[in-house]
């Protein structure tokens, strides 16, 4: 339905938007993610036609949007940013002249009466839009972007300046016209992407950081599962801890284990890293089993949305994961948060954890130590 | 392009824009009418036409100063832009609102002439060659000051230059007046500037001479403006 190719905008030295591709089918829900000033708006922009691409093509449903302005814009419905309204017109009359200018054909009264009902905005109709809140400007304008039934729908923030009741109306709304529209959105609150979207592509400076389902992302940006474990030992000591620890290391699949704090007397935590391959959890089972152990929790942590965005929009070199060197750098810029630190610590195989405890002195080290207990 | 066109016109009286331009128009053109025919006692109106030259000079900025202006402040071209229509439906549906605007106003002409008619005899001749004439100058006026509108985000500031890019367009012959003698240089400058200059035309007409050429110019010249209009759109979108 969708097709954009290698979509580039420049402006004078800026490079907003930096050769992004992607496809969109339709009765897809696609999310847009991005920092502030990442090129969301842009993108978005330059896919409804408002401004022009520096190079590359955008495809809206075959039709390319410059060469056959027209044709393409017919399919698409666009609540920009800011809702484009008239404030001195009523929401009637605006909407009406909407119907005009996109010359639809479908029956005046009952199609505008559908749009109204849908965004709920039947009760203002007879208003000013000067005189309404912002919540019900945005309405206003989703139901401008509705007018004429657009296969393509294309929301810039559509659910900014809504109170929460509002938000999860707007969500549903969406969520129903997926069913038969293509509806890119964009936001940068993630739940809402992850309420709606059936796939999300991140944007970070201009480029596509990821693209796919909110799992598939998770799985390619790391291939390793993390899960943390109690286990009870025979002796209640630090010996125990030596001892499980190291069996646990011993194991298939294990990349990484590290013993935690002392949660409850005599009792351990461990973080223990996995190649995502091998499932050891009925493997550990077994190790406690025959060793005597009691395994009191065990809980699967893997990335949130929220964490692979910080990631993704913090860490530069996400693409070249490989490159430790490169990867390093912005880590030991996170260790300024606990819950960064506590990621730097996690992430790293101990080759690289001493050097960064190298890096610092002894009080990073100490530091490290405390926010990984304080983290819990 | 209807849609935008009746939008426009819509506006034009929401905002109190046109009950302004009209006021004004009338009042003004009422003295002028007052002044040249009535207390003169001569049944010709063509004095009043070449004074009322300034009023459309004057009252031009104000109906074009918001047509693309504003919209460029608060993103509802956004709207404009992204719908399935042409720049020019755009640009002439602003433009013929505007017109439509200017006509009305001027049509109070045919009043004048239903007053004269109870004084004296009317000389339609005149009258008519008149009313065209500065229909057409405002169509030539109109597309300078939308044009003009589209450069800035400014009401006040599109207001302000169209008014002085207008006085400009009126002025330039004075200017160059004394270049009519001089040597070839000053001579070319002469020429070029008389044959693209708006008032000596619109004067042909206040003394009666209809003049084809002159309409086809005023005619060209908003065509001109209109076009310089839909590039400046079009370059908006490709900066």
């Amino acid at each position: 339905m969708i097709e954009v190719r290698n979509l580039t905008k420049r402006y004078g030295d800026k490079l907003a938007v930096n050769d992004i591709s992607f496809k969109v089918e339709k009765g897809e829900i696609l999310g847009f993610l991005g920092p502030n000033g990442a090129g969301k708006s842009t993108t978005m922009n330059m896919l409804t036609g408002y401004i022009s691409s520096t190079s590359g093509d955008v495809l809206i449903d075959g039709v390319n949007i410059l060469d056959d302005p027209k044709k393409a814009k017919a399919n698409i419905g666009y609540l920009p940013e800011i809702p484009p309204l008239y404030i001195d017109m009523t929401v009637e009359a605006y909407l009406g002249f909407v119907y005009d200018m996109k010359k639809c054909k479908l029956p005046r009264k009952a199609h505008l009466k559908d749009v109204c009902n849908l965004c709920k905005i039947d009760d203002v109709r007879g208003r000013i839009i000067k005189n309404l809140s912002k919540g019900y400007r945005q309405r206003v304008g989703l139901a401008q972007a509705l007018i004429n039934n657009p296969p393509v729908l294309i929301l810039d923030e559509p659910t900014v300046g809504l109170d929460p009741s509002q938000i999860i109306e707007i969500r549903t709304l969406i969520k129903k016209l997926g069913k038969k529209h293509t509806v890119i959105l964009s936001s940068h609150i993630l739940p809402e992407i992850q309420a709606v979207c059936d796939r999300i592509i991140i944007i970070n400076r201009g480029m596509v950081a990821a693209d796919g389902t909110a799992d598939e992302i998770a799985k390619n940006i790391t291939n390793e599962h993390k899960m943390t474990l109690r286990i009870e030992g025979p002796t209640h000591t630090a010996d125990d801890k030596r001892l499980i620890a190291e069996k646990i290391r011993a194991m298939d699949g294990v990349k990484y284990v590290r013993a935690d704090m002392e949660r409850e007397k005599g009792i351990y935590d461990y973080d223990i890293e996995t190649d995502g391959k091998t499932d050891i959890r009925r493997a550990l089972n077994k190790l406690c089993a025959d060793n005597g152990w009691n395994i009191l929790m065990l809980q699967l942590s893997d990335l949130t949305l929220e964490d692979i965005f910080l990631k993704i929009t913090m860490d530069e070199g996400l693409s070249k994961s490989d490159d430790k060197g490169g990867k390093s750098k912005p880590r030991i810029e996170i260790k300024t948060t606990a819950s960064g630190k506590l990621r730097a610590v996690q992430e790293d195989d101990e080759e690289e954890e001493s050097s960064i405890v190298d890096s610092g002195d002894e009080d990073t080290a100490a530091d490290s130590a405390e926010n990984n207990g304080g983290e819990e | 392009m209807l849609a935008i066109y009746r939008r426009e016109m819509g506006a034009f009286f929401t905002s109190g824009v046109a009950y302004v331009f009209l006021a004004v128009f009338w009042l003004v053109s009422g003295i002028f009418f007052y002044n040249g025919v009535i207390a003169s006692g001569f049944a010709d109106t063509s004095s009043m036409f070449s004074s009322m030259f300034y009023i459309v000079m004057f009252l031009i900025p104000v109906l074009t100063m918001k047509l693309l202006s504003e919209e460029k402040k608060n993103k509802t071209d956004q709207g404009l832009l992204t719908a399935p229509i042409s720049l020019w439906d755009i640009v002439l549906g602003k433009y013929f609102a505007a017109l439509t605007l200017f006509v009305i106003a001027e049509s109070i002409i045919f009043i004048y002439a239903f007053i004269i008619n109870y004084l004296g005899d009317v000389v339609w001749q005149t009258l008519l060659g008149n009313y065209f004439a500065m229909l057409f100058l405002g169509a030539a006026f109109i597309a300078v000051g939308l044009f003009i509108s589209s450069l800035t985000e400014n009401q006040m500031a599109s207001a302000v230059v169209s008014l002085v890019a207008i006085f400009v367009i009126y002025l330039s012959e004075m200017l160059v007046s004394n270049f009519e003698n001089g040597n070839f240089i000053k001579k070319a400058i002469y020429k070029a500037v008389s044959s693209v200059a708006f008032y000596s035309r619109y004067v042909e007409f206040t003394r009666g001479v209809f003049s084809l050429p002159s309409v086809v110019f005023f005619i060209s010249a908003a065509f001109l403006f209109n076009f310089f209009t839909v590039k400046v759109l079009e370059k908006r979108r490709w900066s």
